[in-house]
């Protein structure tokens, strides 16, 4: 790497609490000129807060930040830009209804004139992209575009600005295996022109294959400093969870060998919010015993395929069966009563934040005659039930009568999961059952998927974790642009094979 | 009878009227968009027309001047936006429920005042005369239509010049993309440096400025007389139309003219001698708000943040 | 001894109710104050207006039956406000449900003629019930299967709803003699009976608080009531679960119609007696203030409706003794309304932790 003498910034004692919850403790990060510099850590271990903290988004408790020598006071991402530090936040910062251009402009323009100057934008940003290399429709809606063309338009935006610092936040987490190795050409372009990044993830092979160094945190400390070619995967996974990072998983097979079809889907076509097709002509089965995993960069239909065989959403064409019950259209009580499990992708829509442990788990079962009478709830009912499942499913609440919204990430999915899976259903759909949650909470989640499959219920997995649709499905169907493009069985799955079937046509042009 | 409404006197008169009657509706509506594309809703500017209208009024009265009248009006109904933002920006209020809450209160404040300034006799103080038309030369001379849109007061004009200007600014000014920005992704604004607080405070203040002339107007430019009664639904009809236009200028020019037809041909038919009572003209325009909402304006989409308040966020 | 008093400050119970219960007392004396400062803006004594309004609200046997009397439709209304408001649904057209049912039972109180009052007190109530019913459920059924936003229709049908209501009263309703916006007496049969001899207090009014106990009951201990907090707390996750939306907001506003009807035909046919153009000095929009003081609990509202009767009940002394004018009162549950936007609801949105903490 280029030059790697100076130190570009320099974080120190970085202290930063949410409520009670201490995000970054006594945390001294270090980013040196020209360097690619990983900061490794798991869910909630404080990567993300402490450079928001670096790019003006929150302020430390304590702590200073030395830019080129200098301290600094970074009050808001406006003076981190004027600092010369861009960062390309997970959750796009952009405006959908907006153009790039629109975009890319958006808060430089007020500064320097009272009316828009597009032209003048549009030609520095084609100039810009030619030298990178990052081709983009200037015009063009950010709506219109995929996944990896709007992480092209904020590193667009943050090269208009003409930083000198980029930021990476889990950069590759939206995107396919081709995109990610496009992506890590572009990073190489930016510091042989010379920027200084910061890459954040959880991955440690990308971590290992893209990183000059690597900053661990874990529970908002910094565990290690390392240079990439002096450590190993093992040794920063070490570090990274604080003890062996393999998981424990239980794969059982199904005990009893007589399989049948438990959900039939045939030629399904459902329609996005925006009214395009989002599923096309869909076909699959899942049997009793078997999960299948669906594996696909999020966005390709996998939201309005769930939400079509949970009732949530309008099929516009085709059916679906559950143990031979044609029950496209039905309502989603229907779909439910028909034993069908539920694990929405988004937490906030399977639990009522303000609600108690108990009515979060009765939600789905309130109604029926083991827990009301003529309408009337059993309260005594509702409650040595929920007690059970608490304790059966480990999650961990001051009592049943804790109020959600406390729970932390893990144990709210836990509640989530022992819902669903105490039902007892034939048809388990779980979308992204671990997203956001803990490492423990994980294995265990994942566990209860395959015990579930042991015991012969069918579980439709859908899941951008590559490793977690390899390590629980039997089967794998690969989803791109709404159609399903390849089946693998567990056997013969790879990551390069479903990779190349994830990106689709695309690599093939 | 029938000739009542084909003759070319009727058919001028309700068209002029139509206008007159529609302009109070673009004010408060373009208002109210500016407010709303920025991620607050005000639900309250039915009630800030009130409290404008007897501001202009009363201003009026006092000064004889309709300038100040209509000053005042908007500077009243800018206090008011502002209520609404410190609630919304400051203190992450909820803003169906706030908007109601100021509502409420200005009709209760002009109902106050109205009784503690004019008293409660019968002779009630009046506009010798509202704002006088300013035929435009030539123009004004075109049968029916030199008569309806050429010969209008002063805010009729600007009202016309406003919808393609409030149309350019939120196209061609980076003020108007900020604000959209604000309204769709106040985090995504955040973090490209826009401070999403000031300018939701602004374009409320905005909004209620605009809601406080368009209620100055009833007062000044159609009535000549204050009454506690006298805006009628006007800042919710805004609100249809608003939503009918897709928060659009002239989707909302449109609109109000629907609502100003409505408004004209309430007061054209008693005028005539129709059997109908009263009360069933009088229902009329709100008989078309229902109707406009019922085929029109159905889950309209509106910008992202609509009422959602702004927090920066933990991670 | 201290130590119970800290143990019971630190309870759950507390929690849930005390510091709740002081911060309404509070919103509600702000409120008061500022309207205060605007009372001596417009130069009268606060101080006097307000004590003018609590003597002549709690002054004697039969102001206090007066408030009570008045805090009767306030108390149904506002039960129906909070079922709408906890399901999120924005009912603002209590006033004209409120009217409908009024209607309603004056028809049947004036052209039933015939029947005993054990049969025509309970029909004529019945038929408020279903007057309100009615009119909540045509904005409900429009956003259930059109989604057209509540906020417009409800209140356009407020409007529709008084103007309807006047016109009966002018025309085919009208008394023939006085002729003056007001309906013919209702036979005496449908007349809902004292029970304070001397005073207005009637038995509408233990009905009422019957009614209020059961709507506590429905909320806290039912599958509806469960549903309607479900739905109004989190629509999506609600969904999800099996709950249908659709079908909750129905049988919402179809109970919240149904309650304002009967504020409606209790005040008929309990103090009216007759048909008059603009009966309701407004019950259906102070119902708003009157749920948000009560925080959207049953309980709560019973304590606030007392409050805001009081308001009514005081006014007309207030403007005669201290000058101030009766709009005060609106300005007052304005200011109430804005102060319970930011403190008592509860939004949905995750954000909401932080602000309250």
């Amino acid at each position: 790497m280029a030059n790697t003498t100076g130190v570009a910034v320099k974080m120190v004692n970085i202290t930063k609490s949410f409520g009670s919850v201490l995000a970054d403790d006594q945390v001294n990060f270090e980013l040196l000129h020209g360097e690619i510099h990983g900061l490794l850590g798991e869910n909630g271990a404080g990567k993300t807060t402490l450079m928001n903290i670096l790019y003006g988004l929150h302020q430390p408790d304590s702590g200073e930040i030395i830019i080129q020598g200098e301290k600094k006071e970074i009050s808001s991402p406006h003076k981190a830009v004027e600092e010369g530090i861009g960062m390309v936040h997970q959750h796009f910062m952009q405006i959908p209804t907006l153009t790039v251009i629109d975009n890319v402009i958006l808060g430089l323009e007020s500064l320097n004139s009272f009316k828009l100057n597009r032209a003048r934008a549009r030609e520095r940003l084609v100039q810009i992209s030619k030298i990178y290399g990052l081709q983009v429709d200037p015009d063009a809606c950010i709506w219109q575009l995929s996944i990896g063309d709007r992480q092209r338009v904020e590193i667009l935006k943050a090269l208009y600005r003409e930083v000198k610092i980029l930021i990476l936040d889990e950069p590759t987490s939206v995107l396919t295996p081709q995109e990610t190795t496009e992506l890590f050409h572009t990073i190489r372009k930016l510091v042989d022109a010379g920027l200084s990044v910061v890459f954040i993830t959880h991955k440690l092979e990308e971590a290992m294959s893209i990183t000059d160094r690597v900053t661990v945190l874990r529970d908002g400390k910094v565990v290690a400093t390392r240079k990439t070619q002096d450590t190993n995967k093992a040794e920063l996974a070490c570090f990274m969870v604080g003890r062996e990072v393999l998981f424990r998983l239980k794969r059982e097979p199904y005990e009893d060998k007589q399989k049948y079809e438990v959900l039939r889907v045939e030629n399904l076509t459902v329609k996005s919010d925006r009214g395009s097709l989002a599923v096309r002509d869909v076909t699959f089965n899942v049997q009793s015993g078997e999960i299948v995993g669906i594996a696909g960069v999020d966005g390709n239909g996998q939201t309005e395929l769930v939400q079509a065989l949970t009732g949530l959403r309008h099929v516009q064409g085709g059916s679906f069966w559950v143990d031979g019950v044609n029950l496209t259209n039905a309502s989603p009580r229907e779909i439910l009563e028909h034993k069908v499990g539920h694990i929405p992708e988004e937490q906030n829509d399977a639990l009522v934040a303000n609600f108690t442990l108990i009515e979060n788990l009765m939600l789905n079962r309130h109604y029926t005659d083991e827990f009301s009478k003529c309408g009337i709830l059993d309260q005594g009912k509702m409650e040595s039930r929920s007690r059970e499942l608490i304790r059966q499913y480990d999650v961990k609440a001051s009592s049943e009568k804790a109020i959600a919204r406390t729970l932390s990430g893990g144990n709210k999915q836990k509640l989530i999961v022992a819902r669903e899976i105490a039902r007892d259903p034939r048809l388990l759909v779980a979308a992204h059952p671990t997203r956001g949650v803990d490492i423990g909470a994980e294995e265990s989640i994942r566990n209860l998927l395959l015990e579930k499959r042991r015991q012969g219920g069918a579980i439709l997995l859908v899941s951008t974790k590559l490793d977690e649709v390899l390590s629980l499905s039997d089967r794998i169907l690969v989803m791109e642009k709404g159609r399903i493009v390849g089946e693998v069985t567990r056997e013969e799955a790879d990551i390069e094979k479903i990779g190349l079937l994830m990106a689709g046509t695309r690599t093939t042009t | 009878m029938i000739e009542q409404f084909t003759s070319v006197v009727f058919l001028t008169g309700f068209l002029a009227s139509m206008i007159r009657m529609a302009t109070p509706i673009v004010i408060v509506a373009l208002g109210e968009m500016v407010t709303e594309r920025s991620g607050i809703m005000n639900l309250g500017i039915e009630g800030i027309v009130w409290i404008g209208a007897f501001a202009g009024f009363a201003t009026t009265i006092l000064t004889g001047s309709y300038i100040w009248g209509f000053l005042v009006g908007g500077i009243v109904g800018i206090l008011f936006g502002l209520i609404m933002s410190v609630v919304a920006v400051e203190f992450h209020g909820h803003q169906i429920v706030a908007g109601l809450g100021i509502w409420i209160l200005c009709n209760g404040l002009s109902g106050l005042l109205n009784r503690s300034i004019f008293g409660i006799s019968t002779e009630r103080p009046t506009i010798v005369a509202t704002l006088p038309t300013i035929p435009i030369p030539g123009l004004s001379n075109i049968p029916i239509i030199g008569e309806t849109l050429f010969n209008q007061n002063i805010i009729v004009y600007l009202t016309i010049l406003a919808v393609p200007l409030i149309n350019f600014f939120f196209k061609e000014i980076s003020w108007g993309l900020n604000i959209d920005a604000v309204g769709e992704q106040p985090r995504a604004a955040d973090a490209a440096g826009l401070r999403v607080g000031v300018i939701r405070t602004l374009s409320a203040c905005f909004g209620g400025f605009l809601a406080g002339i368009g209620g100055a107007y009833l007062p000044l430019a159609l009535y000549s007389i204050y009454t506690n009664d006298i805006s009628t639904g006007l800042g919710w009809m805004a609100i249809v139309v608003l939503v009918f236009g897709k928060w659009r200028p002239w989707g909302i020019l449109g609109g109000a003219l629907i609502f100003g037809a409505a408004n004209a041909l309430k007061w054209r038919l008693q005028n005539t001698d129709l059997p109908l009572p009263y009360q069933i003209t009088l229902m009329l325009p709100y008989l078309v708000t229902l109707v406009m909402v019922i085929f029109f304006v159905r889950g309209g989409s509106g910008p992202s943040a609509l009422a959602k308040p702004f927090v920066r966020s933990e991670n | 001894m201290i130590e119970r008093i800290q143990n019971l400050l630190h309870s759950d119970q507390m929690g849930k109710w005390v510091r709740p219960f002081f911060t309404q007392v509070l919103i509600v004396l702000l409120a008061f104050v500022l309207g205060g400062f605007v009372i001596l803006g417009i130069g009268a004594d606060p101080i006097a207006a307000y004590a003018a309004l609590i003597k002549s609200a709690f002054g004697n046997v039969n102001s206090i039956a007066e408030t009570l009397v008045k805090a009767c439709p306030l108390l149904l209304a506002g039960l129906a406000i909070t079922l709408a408001f906890r399901a999120e649904f924005w009912n603002i057209g209590a006033e004209g449900q409120l009217y409908m049912g009024g209607v309603l039972a004056a028809v049947v109180g004036i052209y039933f003629t015939g029947l005993p009052p054990a049969v025509h007190i309970p029909l004529a109530l019945i038929a408020g019930v279903l007057g309100g019913a009615i009119a909540g459920f045509i904005p409900v059924i429009l956003k259930a299967k059109l989604r057209v936003n509540e906020v417009i229709t409800t209140l356009m049908l407020n409007y529709i709803i008084i103007l309807f209501t006047s016109y009966l009263d002018q025309g085919p309703m009208s008394d023939p003699i006085i002729k003056a916006g007001i309906s013919r007496r209702l036979l005496e049969t449908s007349w809902i009976p004292i029970m304070i001899k001397g005073t207005r207090f009637h038995w509408g009014i233990p009905l009422a608080l019957l009614i209020t106990i059961l709507i506590a009951f429905l909320l806290s201990k039912t599958m509806l009531g469960f549903q309607i907090r479900a739905v109004g707390e989190n629509a999506r996750a609600a969904r999800v679960a099996g709950v249908s939306i659709n079908k909750t907001i129905i049988w919402t506003m179809i109970l919240s119609g149904a309650l304002a009807g009967l504020a409606g035909g209790i005040e008929i046919s309990g103090v009216q007696h007759r048909l008059i153009e603009r009966f309701s000095p407004g019950y259906g929009f102070l119902a708003i203030a009157v749920a948000l003081v009560g925080r959207l609990s049953p309980i709560g509202v019973i304590f606030s409706s007392v409050l805001f009767a009081a308001l009514i009940a005081g006014a007309d002394t207030m403007q005669r003794v201290a000058g101030v004018p009766i709009p005060v009162v609106y300005l007052i549950e304005g200011l109430v309304i804005i102060f319970a936007s930011i403190r008592s609801i509860r939004i949905r949105s995750p954000f909401r932790r932080k602000v309250t903490a």
